[in-house]
């Protein structure tokens, strides 16, 4: 028999997934949307996710190695922030925008409050929302897909009540596939949905953020436009919904952990993007939707402990 | 009402690594040269020896009793003399004075034991002290005594009793065995405590991946119109008794309440059949069926086992361990008890005896929560584990009572599916047992 024996207390089996794991398959389910964004924007669109991606591992791993803590770059999660974070970038801004939005991202929204699980708000939302703040004119200026970049308005800029903005609404279809003017990854619905399937096939996420969440903003700009179902449907696959209710609302660290937390967060993300698109001074509100609902959290969660089992009331 | 594919929300399923020793007929273990028997197996008072050094013994004599109702009595699993009385490493983790018996290979039966007579001639008070005098302990592992268990108080109206045979813990299979080899005694044992606690509705709750259990039970029930076979879902932790109410019976026990709450009574079906043994021969609670299993043992069976063999030469019988053997752990690996040695006895609680390799037992490093949810989806209870870590590792014990922190069951749920291999349930417990002790010093 071996002479050292294992102790710990049960169970003595685990479950074989990993942090990781689950960072990675992030990753993996928005590649689709990444190589969609590649092929609508060109090089720029492959410039903009590597700075990003890099710019948001480089500065976890100085800041770690400055506060003498253990480099937790493997783990995936400072890669896939500097990715959705280049998802949140308009095509032609340039490179160090997003270096700078990675490093606030990481240095200031996740490390400065403890690191993985620790942020409160979802770090590639808040560098987005810092950047917006900074330089809201390049990351208001959006190009058409193709290598030439002629300027272009968004399609949620045109459907805007009292809007000034002027031009031809994209097609439903190319909508739907990406063919319009965004940020870099928000274009196409089709390409994050494919994505969103594979959370849903890993179990990394669950249906309650971005089901109540799409299907708010789907019943209050149905009703707001009077039954308008074409309106509505631009509204679910134009703008930052789709990669919003499926990549960054269900970020676990800023999101509440209970069940009917989650369907209160998702509702009330829904009515602030549905606010700000209709009577905000934004065309564009999930963003900052995401980000209120962030900080409601806490205290959703707090409210909304599961119900024990045989709980005597 | 629906019979099959009963289950409880919440859970996990992990791997059941049961098809190892889930063929493998029970057989009997060799007698040992000499037996340690702890006069502490069981939930309650420990028991005091009442045989003196150099004493000669039977199969079945009783050798330690204790005064306290909360209590069961021990007896010797072989014949021989007795050799000494001293302190031992219990598997249970604490130590405890423990018997030790010299066989003199004899095996002859003490002259206590014999038959009880016919169940319809025995009253239910005569059949509460056959099993007290029998020593049955719950088999399931928890070993709590069970005529305690029936003799609820008189204001507990029970209604239905349930034999839990989910053995729901992966890799254990002496459950199942019992059920496809004994299931006549089983249901004997189960219309004795039926008749004990004057019942009428009796259910044997079974997990589906046991089909040939669940055909031998139904079989040997077919003539027994007030006992049901329920089938329930594969599901850890099914073999909870609370859960195994709600499928059952779809009664929800309510939080820091017991089963008789609900009216209901839950034994385990290697209880039901040690009572059946013990009322048609008189033998005493001296042997039990325990599963030798995991990826680090020879050959994985099922041994029927004498109470104070030494778990080294139960593996022997196995053919010993493999190379690379990590963990020796007692009872199944979700809520089972790693051993620091291989010197320690056989217990009316031995469901299982799992020899885990350093392999199986390896995880990478602990990584941070990121409060993936997944604990608080698949505890049964509906707990918030990582919650109740949080407050653990920061000390805050009296907070975690908010969390609810006593309705847990330590059933490991919550560290099995955690991503970040956080210790959970390590943590609850350590809360559970800081806070008792805070209690402790205040009634001083």
């Amino acid at each position: 028999m071996q002479e050292r024996l294992l102790l710990t207390s049960s169970p003595h089996i685990g479950t074989k997934d990993t942090v990781s794991r689950v960072m990675l398959d992030v990753i993996i389910a928005l590649l689709p949307a990444t190589m969609g964004s590649i092929y609508f924007f060109g090089l720029p669109a492959f410039k903009l996710i590597m700075v990003s991606v890099i710019a948001a591992v480089a500065t976890e791993a100085i800041i770690q190695k400055l506060t003498k803590k253990t480099i937790t770059i493997k783990d995936c999660s400072a890669a896939l922030t500097g990715l959705l974070l280049a998802m949140n970038i308009p095509p032609a801004a340039p490179w160090w925008i997003a270096a700078v939005g990675s490093a606030f991202a990481i240095g200031i929204a996740k490390q400065a409050f403890g690191g993985l699980g620790q942020n409160f708000i979802n770090p590639a939302l808040a560098g987005r929302a810092m950047l917006m703040a900074s330089w809201p004119v390049i990351m208001t200026t959006w190009s058409a897909p193709g290598a030439d970049a002629v300027a272009t308005v968004t399609p949620l800029a045109l459907l805007k009540p009292g809007s000034e903005a002027t031009g031809e609404l994209p097609s439903l279809m190319d909508a739907f596939v990406g063919n319009i003017g965004g940020c870099l990854g928000e274009t196409s619905a089709l390409l994050l949905l494919i994505g969103a399937a594979y959370l849903f096939y890993r179990r990394v996420i669950s249906w309650r953020i971005p089901f109540t969440y799409i299907a708010t903003v789907a019943v209050i700009t149905l009703v707001a436009s009077g039954g308008d179902f074409t309106n509505m449907l631009y509204h679910l696959f134009t703008g930052g919904l789709m990669i919003g209710a499926f990549f960054m609302a269900t970020d676990y660290s800023s999101s509440p952990i209970t069940v009917k937390g989650q369907i209160i967060f998702g509702i009330g993300a829904g009515v602030i993007t549905s606010v700000i698109r209709l009577y905000g001074g934004y065309p564009e509100g999930v963003s900052y939707s995401i980000l209120l609902m962030n900080l409601a959290a806490p205290i959703i969660e707090k409210y909304t402990s599961p119900k024990l089992f045989g709980e005597v009331k | 009402m629906k019979l099959s594919n009963l289950t409880f929300k919440g859970g996990i399923h992990p791997p059941y690594s049961k098809e190892l020793s889930k063929k493998a007929s029970i057989e009997p273990c060799i007698v040992p040269e000499v037996v340690v028997i702890p006069l502490s197996q069981h939930i309650g008072a420990p028991c005091d020896p009442i045989v003196k050094i150099g004493e000669a013994v039977k199969v079945g004599q009783k050798i330690g009793e204790s005064k306290s109702f909360v209590s069961a009595p021990v007896h010797s699993s072989v014949s021989g003399v007795v050799k000494k009385i001293e302190e031992i490493d219990s598997p249970l983790g604490n130590k405890t004075k423990a018997v030790v018996i010299e066989s003199d290979g004899k095996n002859e039966v003490s002259e206590e034991v014999k038959p009880k007579g016919n169940l319809e001639d025995l009253s239910p008070e005569e059949i509460v002290e056959i099993v007290k005098e029998a020593g049955i302990t719950g088999q399931g592992g928890a070993s709590f005594p069970t005529h305690v268990k029936l003799s609820p108080p008189p204001d507990k109206k029970i209604d239905t009793v349930i034999l839990n045979g989910a053995e729901c813990e992966p890799y254990l299979t002496a459950d199942h065995r019992l059920m496809v080899e004994e299931s006549e005694s089983i249901v004997y044992g189960l219309k004795a405590i039926m008749k004990a606690v004057g019942v009428k509705k009796g259910y044997i709750g079974i997990e589906d991946n046991k089909p040939d259990a669940i055909e031998a039970m139904m079989k040997a029930s077919a003539n027994e119109p007030e006992i049901e076979i329920v089938s329930l879902e594969t599901k850890y932790p099914q073999g909870d008794e609370k859960r195994l109410i709600d499928a059952a019976t779809k009664r929800q026990v309510p939080a820091g309440g017991l089963p008789m709450d609900v009216g209901v009574i839950v034994n385990n079906v290697g209880t039901a059949d040690a009572i059946a043994k013990a009322i048609k021969t008189g033998m005493p609670l001296v042997e039990r069926v325990v599963t030798i299993t995991g990826d680090a043992v020879v050959t994985p069976k099922n041994l029927m086992v004498k109470i104070g063999t030494s778990f080294k030469e139960v593996v022997e019988q196995c053919g010993g361990y493999k190379e690379g053997l990590g963990k020796i752990v007692m009872g199944g690996p979700m809520m089972g008890n790693a051993q620091f040695t291989d010197n320690v006895p056989v217990v009316k609680g031995t469901s299982g005896i799992l020899l885990l390799s350093e392999k199986e037992v390896s995880a990478p490093p602990m990584d941070p929560c990121m409060r993936c949810g997944r604990c608080v989806y698949a505890c049964p209870v509906n707990l918030q584990p990582t919650a109740l870590e949080k407050l653990t590792s920061r000390e805050r014990f009296d907070e975690t009572e908010k969390y609810h922190i006593w309705s847990c069951i330590e059933c490991g749920t919550c560290s099995y599916v955690c991503p970040a291999r956080r210790p959970l349930v390590h943590s609850i417990r350590v809360a559970k047992k800081a806070l008792s002790d805070k209690q402790k010093r205040e009634s001083k």
